[in-house]
């Protein structure tokens, strides 16, 4: 085949030592675990310029929302941050909560925290395990997978499903912990703890992983706030922001737990915040457990919550009241709110707006890994190639909830 | 508290103010947008060093029809403030914000993108999620949810290059 014209033009104008090469890495790349394509421009092997594209997994989240009812909207909720679907649940259904102004049950408000920082935790080693992977630790990522398949049975115990599990609802949630959670709680801490000191051993001071990691992808702290980045990213970068002690929602407050910060916003230190959260997350979980207090996990109004089924079956008003509720939806008061939690990535929050009927007429999520990808350009200008896997990998980009 | 400094500093460009489930709001005239929100950026006292989110919502039987709402929040002061612009649907635009919160980069190209609202001084104001040839924007209340584009025809890279942008 003869070279295209465009290339023989190339090829004879220019000299190749100081030649800007164009390079489109994805957006099905084996290294970089979701669908983004970066266009590079590249000198030698120093990235120059770098334009992120994403968009690959959009599916009309926020369109989808529009056209169900509020408790509808549960189940795409689940596939926005698929690592950790219990938070995206509990963002919701507390903006909503927020929306209606409805006092949830005191047992609701700590099962919802104990099974968010379980998901943190699966995420956290979700996000670990792979980055670790991507370096070339293969063991380290295989002892993080099965960590969190213990996490995941726990939640399948709790919820019935792994991922995609649709378990909170407005005013509480789907169902109760099971009668022998503490036990499954301890025995997949059990495995946990020996999963991470292993992992600690293997990476915290390995020569090889310090080298790929730290230094690199680095933002100062000043355009990190400006670049809205939040959670691990953010303090990595050395700023002490996290929604659970600045704006404590569910009982949050109510714990000792710690932020943990890093100084220079490099890649091993976002590495080392969320080591580090991941035992945050487990002081929080054993103090909830302490304190958990018995009664419904679930408000008894029937404007809100679905009756028992024994009613529904057999008692008029009972069907009555489901068939309202399956068929009009929640009648959520007009107004409208912006409502964030502490997700796995940073700050998610959920801008919702109703008007009144009992559809949700805007639902808009703030997705906290778009701001990352964001801000991953200025990470990356002056970096190898190599270098673009251990970024990404840091920001822990999940399709679901970047593209939407 | 926020409210009253507020209407204090920046007085008659506000066509109104108020608090909902506890959260204060802010409606800013077009105009004067962007001079309330860098000094809402930059002064002592506001410090809204960070911008939460940025979306759009669209109201087709009111007018003005769009509603910019930027949800602002202070890392060193801790305190939220909701800023809205409402803008017409036949004169859909406002000033980007991209030189007082670098965030806003992405977050008015995804607006552009949903909304077709236009953010007036952007850098590189094109579509984000969606593919340039997608027509319409889903998320105004006119494009219909079950409404199909045309799929892109494959090309060849070599014969059409895919346009590197910036």
């Amino acid at each position: 085949m003869p070279l295209p014209a465009r290339w023989k033009e190339k090829i004879e104008a220019s000299d190749p030592a100081d030649e800007i090469m164009e390079i489109q890495m994805g957006p099905s790349h084996p290294a970089s675990h979701g669908t983004i394509k970066f266009n590079l421009k590249l000198d030698g092997e120093r990235i120059v310029d770098c334009d992120v594209e994403v968009g690959y997994l959009h599916r009309g989240f926020e369109k989808m929302c529009e056209q169900g009812t509020w408790t509808q909207a549960f189940p795409y909720t689940d596939r926005l941050n698929y690592a950790s679907p219990c938070i995206n649940n509990v963002g919701f259904a507390l903006a909503v909560e927020k929306l209606l102004d409805l006092e949830i049950t005191e047992r609701c408000k700590y099962v919802r925290a104990i099974m968010s920082e379980v998901s943190r935790i699966a995420d956290h080693l979700t996000c670990l395990g792979m980055a670790a992977g991507e370096v070339g630790a293969q063991t380290v990522m295989f002892y993080m997978l099965e960590a969190r398949e213990f996490l995941y049975d726990l939640i399948e115990s709790v919820t019935g499903a792994r991922l995609t599990i649709t378990w909170c609802r407005v005013g509480g949630l789907a169902h109760d912990l099971p009668d022998d959670f503490a036990e499954r709680l301890r025995a997949s801490f059990k495995c946990l703890d020996s999963v991470l000191a292993d992992c600690d051993k293997l990476l915290t001071r390995n020569r090889v992983f310090i080298d790929r990691m730290s230094g690199l992808g680095i933002i100062p702290r000043e355009d990190a706030i400006s670049y809205g980045l939040t959670g691990p990213l953010l303090r990595a970068s050395g700023v002490s922001y996290d929604v659970r002690k600045a704006h404590p929602y569910l009982v949050y407050d109510r714990f000792d737990f710690e932020i943990p910060l890093g100084e220079r916003g490099d890649n091993y230190d976002r590495f080392n915040v969320r080591f580090q959260e991941i035992a945050q997350s487990r002081k929080i979980i054993e103090q909830a457990m302490a304190s958990i207090p018995g009664g419904p996990v679930s408000i008894d109004d029937p404007k809100v919550v679905m009756p028992p089924k024994e009613r529904v079956y057999n008692s008029i008003e009972g069907l009555m009241n489901h068939f309202k509720l399956v068929m009009e939806g929640i009648k959520v008061p007009p107004g409208e709110t912006y409502f964030a939690v502490e997700g796995a990535n940073g700050e998610l929050g959920f801008y919702v707006v109703s008007d009144g009927s009992g559809r949700p007429y805007r639902v808009r999520v703030r997705p906290p890994c778009f701001f990352g990808m964001g801000a991953l350009n200025k990470m990356l200008i002056g970096h190898m190639i190599p270098d673009i896997i251990t970024t990404f990998g840091m920001i822990n980009m999940i399709g679901g909830e970047c593209d939407r | 508290m926020l409210i009253e400094k507020l209407q204090e500093r920046f007085g008659a460009v506000l066509s109104e103010t108020g608090t909902t489930h506890g959260q204060d709001y802010i409606i800013v005239v077009r105009e004067s947008a962007f001079e309330v929100l860098r000094a809402l950026a930059c002064e002592p006292g506001f410090e809204f060093n960070a911008l939460s989110d940025l979306t759009a919502v669209d109201w087709p039987e009111r007018s003005p029809r769009f509603d910019i709402v930027y949800n602002l929040n202070s890392l060193s002061r801790n305190h939220r403030l909701r800023v809205k612009v409402q803008i017409p649907g036949d004169d859909a635009w406002v000033e980007s914000v991209f030189p007082i919160w670098k965030a806003a980069d992405w977050l008015e190209r995804e607006c552009f993108d949903m909304f077709g609202i236009e953010f007036r001084g952007h850098p590189d104001l094109r579509r984000i999620l969606l593919y340039d040839t997608f027509e319409g924007h889903p998320l105004r209340k006119d494009y219909p949810y079950q409404r199909r584009q045309p799929i892109v025809p494959e090309t060849d890279p070599i014969v059409n290059p895919i346009p590197m942008s910036r």
